[in-house]
């Protein structure tokens, strides 16, 4: 093997938490990238892996210092440098590719002068021969209008465009080390394939080395020669992607991968047509912004319909802007429908939660994406579980404490968790207060709205079985949104597949796959990542279909 | 049991403050106790004149000097620390209350109450503040009421727009929205959910607002317009005794150092406060 | 630079509403002046006069007409430049106040003029070093400046400049301005004292605003692609800081047209808030209304042009 890279050895990087502690986040981390490799570095949240990334820049976030250890780009010791040195090396030798590209972008400056700013910044170039470099890798990473869109500001292009601008930006100094820090995390699934595709094309031209971060193994899958998974700032496997696939050799990766897995489910048995139905909704209408003649400004669902039987599950699936979440809302009466009906088990529901009977209220109740916002960051747990209780119930005291400790008992949490406040807690264990809240209603309809998007793969399972714990011992019906198919699949009887707040395609979740007849639907399906080294290379979509639905 | 009350204080929440914001506390403690036990400590009865020179130097009889009058300066600053602290206190207080009560009250109810009263409170904020208090005294004479309801009026715009805006932020998070689908009412939504969730950040402007008021009723004193004679705040002592300035009495100089020791260390306090409980919005 | 239809709409929308919070703050002050205690007619007549005397002069006076006429009469007034006549000498407001509101702008174009650049400069370079000694030391004045009344201040100047020093004189107007010598003695003392005031307000209103911009990811990413300190902070944080520091210093200088009231009587000079708490003190209400309109007007004015630099530089909001 030749000389390589890049070369860590036994990094260690502290950092000092609010409250004054000290921890340390990287313990003693080593690994190797050679010239033209693409590494893959993979771990839930917390793993240390942006950490990593950011440290062969020689930069650490505030409030986190590189400890000990070493860290060689070429022939530069980046550990040993001053930030003069380091600040010379930034943009030339290594460069970097944000998680957020429309956060990355300042506001206020041209797309182009922020491209092109490395050149000036280390006096690479002449202005004119950056700007047609610049159009030249636009047009390799294929953009639309590449001679123009460098005139424009950053939030005038789309998130997908601007993902795939700051890769110009990052190779314009031609550098020999890029670092992706989960560069396609934010975007939708048919966008993201095509900016792996142009990421790919890009860094299989030049001889660049990459870094890859990322929690997403079908994504790394694509793109990465060797995987090296973290955990807690420690290395658990590292291994050639092929390897760490098919032969994981440590228990952790195996159980990353078992994660993807899809989990059969079990489609619960259809009633009959002429039973009635837990929610029915018809010809539903919501919108945002001033009414004028009955109607918003802002139409986002357009008369959607649908009906859930009692004990099955219905997904909700669809990307950014489709609508799905202004559905939960709507039904929860929290965006009232300006037309339409929506009826549970039977008995109509008020668009304006305002007048619904507060019985009505208690037997639908809606779980939200964040835990970290859907729980009152200044009441402990047990306040928090304990008015729902007191509202819909009236229980007080020591009956009251016994329902919460039930409560807790049943999505698994320890009663000692009770005294505690929600920032004291994991995100899977905030997921599952967020649940036990809606739980202590005694509710008959969950609407949840993409509750396990924000968790790490392995956290997410653990709270798709409790779902189904819960629904077995509790006679429940989901409503379950998310813009992940495969976690419709794994719980859902049902799938609407929504597109601009309307519902394109119906069908059971277990034939999706293969009987979706909707083209949306089937571009939505194919673009998912699939963990295998050639789904990518091997996929081939009509362009024509994605001119149509893909924002990109 | 006797964990059950595990209330969020800044303790538990790991917060810690730095030896700067535990001096501005040491300080602020000090003088509200002063406050609170000023009657019984003075030196000598603060209305009398216990020395025939006046603008007595510091001596061991007069640790502070006496004033124009020969009245001993350390009891007229331990009495004034009452007025000063006590006015500024009962007016920061009526303030914020009103404000943040007022500022929840828009920003979660939003359409046209919220823009009436932040478009008519926006104005007044247009006037300057010590002008408006001067006016509103010379008009209705000084009095430690009118004082104290003419400094919160000053103040309660400013505590509206904070409170509002954090009003505003918390109210988009889901926590609430979850509080209002479960049908929970307007109160119950302002106290419960927001509330608690705003105090670290309105704690730290009502400290800042304090010192404003501080100034602005220091500044009313030294124009003869803030607490009257015979009774003394800080800012009337500078007042009285400014013409010994020249003389080199230190008349002056104590109740200066007693108003700039309050508000820089309420500043110094405010500043070094964890940035977390400062903007918990964030 | 090419700017759309829309920035101007929104620029004229933001004149649109100060004229209407204008508008709103008249009524406002018209009708708190009508509360002050205390009737002028008998204040002008004093305790002696009978009440057949009283309503005379109220009647001459127009007193005796309903308070909404009389105030859109005044609006109409000030609409077209006529601020009535004072109650008091029977002078007209216009020429009382011309000369005062001279003093008063002098005044704070000057401090405006020394101020605003030192402010900025400090401020955006302590942001720029946060934590190193420039910065402690801007931090630690700045605490201290305006922790401090302002007539310590004052006095404090007066004690260093006039007495120790002897370089100016304590009090500014009735000294002969003759040549740019004197005249540069004669502002000096307030000036400094009001620069003081402001540029801490400013300095630390600035720094503040810049650091929040410094926290964001793209001048992170300014960071990563090697910039360096100055060119992260100058390029790519100040322009997107440039709304909140021109409120900064929109705010700030608001104050020196009202808020000098403590250095217009510390140095004895002449200006509008002086003339305005002269004026309380004589139920001159004409004269009330119209320095507090003033104010309002000039505070209206100042924050309505930081708001359109806030616009105009932020590309989100002018497509």
């Amino acid at each position: 093997m030749t000389e390589p890279l890049v070369c860590v050895r036994d990094l260690r990087i502290g950092a000092t938490t609010d409250s004054g502690r000290k921890v340390e986040i990287i313990k003693g981390v080593s690994f190797d990238i050679a010239p033209g490799e693409i590494v893959a570095l993979i771990g839930e949240s917390g793993s240390g892996k942006t950490t990593i990334a950011l440290s062969l820049m020689g930069h650490a976030r505030p409030g986190c210092a590189i400890h000990g250890g070493t860290i060689r780009l070429g022939r530069h010791d980046v550990t040993g440098m001053t930030e003069r040195q380091r600040a010379a090396l930034r943009g030339t030798e290594v460069s970097y590719i944000p998680q957020s590209a429309a956060a990355a972008f300042n506001p206020s400056k041209r797309i182009m002068d922020q491209v092109v700013e490395i050149t000036s910044i280390h006096n690479l170039m002449p202005r004119a021969k950056a700007e047609a470099k610049a159009r030249e890798l636009f047009r390799a990473l294929a953009l639309p209008d590449p001679d123009t869109i460098g005139s424009r500001y950053p939030h005038q292009v789309s998130g997908g465009q601007l993902q795939r601008l700051s890769a110009a930006m990052a190779l314009i100094g031609d550098p020999q080390l890029v670092i992706f820090d989960e560069p396609t995390t934010a975007l939708d699934v048919t966008t993201q394939i095509e900016v792996l595709r142009a990421f790919r094309s890009v860094m299989g031209q030049g001889n660049m080395a990459g870094v890859y971060v990322s929690h997403d193994l079908a994504v790394v899958a694509q793109i990465a020669d060797r995987i090296i998974v973290l955990r807690g700032g420690v290395v658990q496997e590292e291994g050639t992607t092929e390897q760490i696939l098919t032969a994981p050799a440590h228990a952790y990766t195996r159980q990353l991968l078992d994660a993807f897995e899809p989990v059969p489910h079990v489609a619960a048995p259809k009633t009959g047509a002429q039973a009635r139905p837990i929610l029915q909704v018809d010809n539903l209408c919501a919108g945002y912004g001033a009414i004028r003649n009955g109607e918003p400004a802002a139409k986002i669902l357009q008369n959607v319909s649908f009906r859930l039987e009692r004990g099955r599950n219905l997904g909700v699936i669809g990307e950014s802007g489709s609508g799905k979440s202004t559905l939960a809302r709507a039904i929860a009466g929290i965006l009232p429908a300006y037309r339409g009906n929506i009826q549970l088990d039977g008995a109509e529901l008020k668009p304006d939660l305002a007048q619904r009977s507060k019985d009505q209220l208690r037997r639908a109740q809606i779980v939200f994406q964040l835990a970290d916002t859907a729980l009152n960051p200044a009441q402990s747990i047990e306040t928090i579980l304990g008015r729902p209780l007191t509202f819909y119930h009236g229980m007080k005291g020591a009956k009251r404490a016994a329902r919460v400790a039930q409560l807790l008992d049943m999505v698994h949490l320890p009663n000692a968790l009770r005294h505690r406040l929600p920032s004291e807690l994991s995100g899977g264990q905030k997921q599952r207060v967020n649940l036990a809240r809606a739980l202590a209603a005694d509710p008959e309809l969950i609407l949840c709205d993409e509750i396990t998007s924000a968790l790490d793969t392995v956290v997410a399972a653990a709270i798709l079985d409790l779902l189904k714990e819960l629904q077995r011992e509790l006679n429940l019906s989901y409503m379950f949104i998310s813009h992940d198919l495969s976690t419709v699949e794994a719980i859902c009887d049902d799938v609407l597949v929504m597109l601009k707040g309307r519902v394109v395609e119906a069908l059971p979740a277990a034939r999706m796959s293969a009987e979706a007849v909707h083209p949306y639907s089937r571009l939505l399906i194919s673009s998912i990542p699939k963990l295998d080294t050639g789904w990518l290379k091997g996929l081939e979509q009509d362009p024509e279909l994605i001119a149509l639905f893909a924002r990109r | 049991m006797s964990m059950s009350l595990r209330l969020p204080t800044p303790a538990r929440l790991g917060y810690s403050f730095n030896w700067v914001g535990r001096i501005g506390l040491a300080v602020i403690l000090f003088w509200a106790v002063i406050a609170i036990i000023g009657p019984w400590i003075t030196p000598y009865p603060t209305g009398e004149m216990v020395d025939f020179d006046y603008f007595g130097p510091v001596s061991q009889k007069f640790w502070m000097g006496t004033d124009y009058l020969g009245r001993d300066i350390l009891s007229r600053v331990i009495m004034g620390a009452r007025y000063t602290v006590g006015i500024a206190l009962a007016a920061v207080t009526l303030a914020c209350a009103g404000g943040v009560l007022l500022g929840m009250i828009a920003g979660v109810m939003g359409g046209w109450f919220d823009t009436l009263l932040s478009r008519l409170l926006d104005a007044f904020n247009g006037i300057p503040s010590l002008l408006f208090g001067l006016v509103v005294v010379a008009a209705v004479g000084s009095s430690i009421p009118v004082l104290i309801l003419t400094l919160a009026a000053i103040y309660l715009p400013g505590a509206y727009r904070f409170a509002r805006a954090l009003a505003v932020n918390v109210n988009t998070m889901d926590f609430v929205t979850v509080a209002r689908a479960r049908g929970e009412g307007f109160a119950h939504l302002i106290l419960r959910e927001i509330f608690p969730n705003i105090l670290g950040p309105v704690l730290a402007d009502l400290g800042l607002r304090f010192v404003f008021i501080v100034l602005v009723l220091s500044g009313l004193s030294f124009l003869g317009l803030g607490v009257q004679p015979p009774n003394a705040d800080w800012g009337a002592l500078v007042r009285e005794n400014i013409e010994g300035l020249s003389l080199g009495a230190p008349a002056v100089v104590f109740p200066s150092i007693a108003i700039a020791s309050l508000t820089i260390s309420v500043n110094m306090f405010i500043d070094n406060l964890p940035t977390r409980i400062r903007d918990r919005s964030a | 630079m090419l700017r759309s239809a829309t920035t101007w709409l929104l620029v004229g929308q933001r004149f649109g509403i100060a004229a209407i919070t204008l508008v709103i703050v008249s009524f406002a002050v018209f009708f708190a002046t009508e509360l002050l205690p205390g009737d002028v007619a008998e204040i002008l007549l004093g305790q002696a006069a009978t009440p057949e005397a009283v309503a005379g002069l109220r009647t001459a006076m127009g007193l005796d007409e309903p308070a909404i006429w009389r105030f859109l009469s005044w609006l109409a007034g000030l609409a077209s430049g006529d601020l009535g006549m004072s109650y008091v000498n029977n002078v007209s407001i216009a020429d009382m106040l011309s000369g005062r509101l001279a003093n008063s702008l002098r005044l704070a174009g000057i401090v405006t003029l020394v101020c605003v650049p030192v402010a900025l400069f400090l401020g955006i370079a302590s942001a720029m070093w946060r934590g190193s000694v420039l910065d402690r030391l801007v931090s630690m004045l700045t605490i201290s400046v305006i922790s401090v009344p302002e007539f310590m201040v004052a006095t404090l100047a007066v004690l260093i400049f006039a007495v120790w020093l002897g370089w100016l004189p304590a009090l500014s107007y009735g000294v002969d301005v003759d040549s740019w010598g004197a005249m540069l003695r004669a502002y000096a003392m307030p000036v400094i004292t009001l620069s003081f005031v402001v540029a801490a307000q400013m300095i630390r209103m600035t720094r503040a605003a810049v650091i929040e911009t410094i926290n964001t990811p793209y001048v992170e990413m300014a960071l990563l692609k090697g910039a360096s300190r100055t060119r992260m902070v100058l390029r790519h944080a100040l322009p997107n800081a440039l709304g909140p520091i021109a409120n900064a210093v929109a705010l700030s200088l608001s104050y020196l047209v009202g808020g000098v009231i403590i250095v217009e009587t510390v140095f004895n000079y002449p200006g509008v808030a002086k003339l305005m708490v002269d004026a309380v003190s004589t139920r001159d209400l004409p004269l009330i209304q119209s320095c507090a309109m003033i104010f309002c007007f000039s505070y209206l004015l100042l924050i309505t042009i930081a708001d359109m630099i806030a616009i105009l530089s932020n590309p989100r909001l002018r497509r």
